[in-house]
């Protein structure tokens, strides 16, 4: 359909391409829909867009707010009166928060970098029908969709080698989804063949065909998985109050917990929400809006890939 | 790079036409009269390249299957700080874990709210993404399709401690909800407390986060539809309810009985983790799933050898679950996680 639709854009010329806000031509066989259905059905979709940002703009607006505007709402803030980055600042010049921020962005870099370098190798290493060996790797990899080792071994397994207290706890074991491999490998396996041969009769090795000929045209899929990947990381929490004894070394999410859940004050802003300087509320809410900002930003961008990173998983022998 | 001679050679024996008529059309040359050596000669480049994959498979998620003979042990933690040593050292149980575990009223508490939740999820949550994607579907302009999906996607990327935190922040003790009650002369309430109402929370939850991110599957499906079936259909003289019942539910049936049929499969995992942060504040009575048991018992209480029995109970049922839903899918003509 895109392909028509850039088709027809080409032959049109770009002047007279018509709106993206306006419906296009009905076919002649469609009866015309009644005003009552068109209504109805905008607001329903309205109401659940609605239904999600509503709560996001609350969050962003009372982290926004001084402390007398959070005090005249009587809590959270609907409507922005009086705005400061007080908290932001608080929060950001040094300190706790600003400690877990960096750690979570660097394990995220860190760990979204080794997660795609192993992913796509493999996914390369058996997207070549009839090498030796890819099927059962495969099945290898598969397997391990149908059942899990459990928790308790694993974090037996993660103490006896020692990654009690490392940042290699929170990548590890964690670090490839075999969906993730699946999805790039069919998208491989796609790549015209002609392609490949040619390359390889110019005397390419396979990483060579791999750099050059097979990643730069799956930057869809990449941008897809990378994305997976990246938000995994950034939204983990769950291993670190596992494996990380060390409080300062807990990353954004665990942070946000101990600050929102359980209502403790930063380390260090204590005396500034107790003297009233800084509302609390609005600490909370800064934190969460730094561990929403990235994923909203981001993955509006992959969106129009997401379909491919979700549908071209079916696996072929 | 010049090529290895044996490669070179390799090639240059196939002859061209059996690539085409019996060889894969993609992929490496038919393999049939090369023997094991040459293949792995060929194909070693390859093998290396899913080498750090599979070492981290094989450690991660093949070699913890071992650990579970803690399940068979009173496991004592203190012995090491290495869980090998310990479990060298622990005394053997036989399956006196698992005995206990059967007598446990905590363990048949969380295998109830397990299957509760699981069902509530299954009738509530289920049906949402179908009913959005068949929405969204009929949405004919594309800007207006564009940005709901943004919207309706973004909380999918969310983690659950966010999600968790906004909707204290509307429904908690101190939230929106008690604030506006209280504003007009009503008490407070705190639904993130209240065990009665727990499960529909955690259920709302899923679908605030994963709903709208679950409607892309069905929206795949009704793109692939032909528009000739409605065309036909429409000079049949088939309103447009009648083409929505006989044209695309049919084309949606096959997606929403794969998985449905995984679903059912992975029927003993719900949220883990988003309960898990409610817990402590609900308590166990109401929130206590099978995999929050296996957490309080083994990391918390630090009963390794009940914990890891408990949960190698729940694996061996959901690995049976998942084979029975594959097997059932596969009976009723769709493909499943795997091929036959």
């Amino acid at each position: 359909v895109t392909a028509v639709r850039e088709a027809t854009a080409v032959v049109d010329g770009p002047t007279r391409r018509p709106s993206r806000w306006a419906a296009p031509p009905r076919p002649v066989w469609e009866e015309k829909p009644s005003r009552a259905g068109i209504a109805g059905k905008g607001l329903v979709l309205l109401l659940a867009c609605l239904a999600i940002l509503f709560p996001l703009w609350i969050v962003v607006v009372t982290s926004l707010s001084s402390r007398k505007a959070i005090d005249e709402a009587g809590g959270l803030v609907m409507i922005p009166t009086d705005i400061t980055f007080v908290a932001y600042q608080e929060l950001l010049s040094g300190g706790q928060v600003t400690r877990a921020a960096l750690v979570s962005i660097g394990i995220t870099l860190v760990g979204t970098l080794f997660s795609m370098a192993v992913s796509v190798l493999c996914a390369y290493g058996l997207s070549r029908s009839g090498s030796l060996g890819h099927r059962w790797i495969l099945m290898a990899l598969l397997a391990t969709m149908f059942f899990s080792a459990g928790l308790i071994p694993t974090y037996l397994l993660v103490q006896s080698l020692g990654l009690m207290d490392s940042y290699l706890a929170l990548i590890l074991p964690s670090a490839i989804s075999v969906f993730n491999i699946l999805v790039l490998r069919g998208f491989f396996m796609g790549i015209s063949q002609e392609l490949v041969d040619s390359a390889r009769i110019d005397g390419a090795g396979d990483l060579r065909i791999l750099w050059q000929i097979v990643l730069p045209l799956s930057r869809a899929v990449v941008a897809v998985i990378t994305l997976f990947y990246a938000v995994g990381y950034w939204s983990a929490w769950f291993n670190a109050s596992l494996y990380l004894n060390d409080q300062d070394m807990l990353p954004l999410q665990n942070v946000m917990i101990q600050l929102v859940q359980k209502q403790e004050a930063p380390v260090g802003l204590g005396q500034a929400i107790k003297t009233g300087e800084l509302s609390g509320l609005a600490v909370q809410m800064a934190v969460m809006v730094m561990a929403l900002l990235p994923v909203a930003v981001l993955s509006p961008f992959v969106q129009r890939h997401f379909k491919k990173g979700m549908l071209t998983g079916a696996v072929k022998g | 790079v010049p090529r290895s001679r044996t490669e070179a050679d390799t090639t240059k024996k196939t002859p061209v036409a059996s690539d085409d008529a019996t060889g894969p059309r993609k992929g490496r040359a038919p393999t049939g009269k090369l023997s094991l050596r040459l293949r792995f000669r060929r194909d070693r480049v390859l093998l290396l390249m899913t080498l750090p994959a599979v070492l981290l498979v094989l450690l991660f998620n093949y070699v913890p299957i071992l650990g579970n003979i803690v399940a068979f042990q009173e496991y004592d933690p203190y012995i090491s700080d290495n869980g090998i040593v310990s479990i060298m050292n622990s005394p053997w149980v036989g399956l006196e874990n698992f005995e206990r575990i059967f007598q446990d009223s905590a363990f048949w508490n969380s295998v109830r709210n397990t299957l509760v939740l699981f069902l509530l999820q299954l009738v509530l949550y289920f049906p949402v993404p179908i009913l959005l994607a068949l929405l969204i579907n009929s949405v004919v302009r594309p800007r207006v399709r564009a940005i709901s999906q943004a919207i309706l996607y973004l909380p999918h990327f969310f983690s659950w401690v966010l999600v968790i935190a906004v909707f204290q922040q509307l429904f908690g003790g101190a939230g929106l909800l008690s604030q506006l009650l209280r504003d007009h002369g009503y008490d407070g309430l705190s639904l993130m407390t209240d065990p009665d109402t727990f499960k529909f929370l955690v259920t709302a939850q899923s679908v605030w986060k994963d709903a709208g991110w679950g409607i892309i599957v069905f929206l795949a499906a009704l793109a692939s539809v032909s528009p000739d079936l409605y065309e036909a259909a429409a000079m049949d003289g088939a309103n447009r309810w009648r083409r929505m019942w006989h044209v695309t539910l049919p084309a949606l049936r096959p997606v929403i009985a794969l998985l449905l049929v995984l679903r059912v499969g992975d029927a003993l995992t719900v949220g883990f983790e988003q309960i898990l942060l409610q817990r402590d504040a609900v308590g166990p009575g109401a929130a206590e799933v099978l995999d929050t048991f296996v957490w309080w018992n083994g990391v918390r209480n630090q009963d390794f050898g009940y914990a890891a029995a408990a949960g190698l109970v729940k694996g061996v049922i959901s690995l049976g679950l998942v084979l029975i839903a594959n097997k059932v899918a596969h009976l009723m003509g769709e493909q499943g996680v795997y091929k036959k």
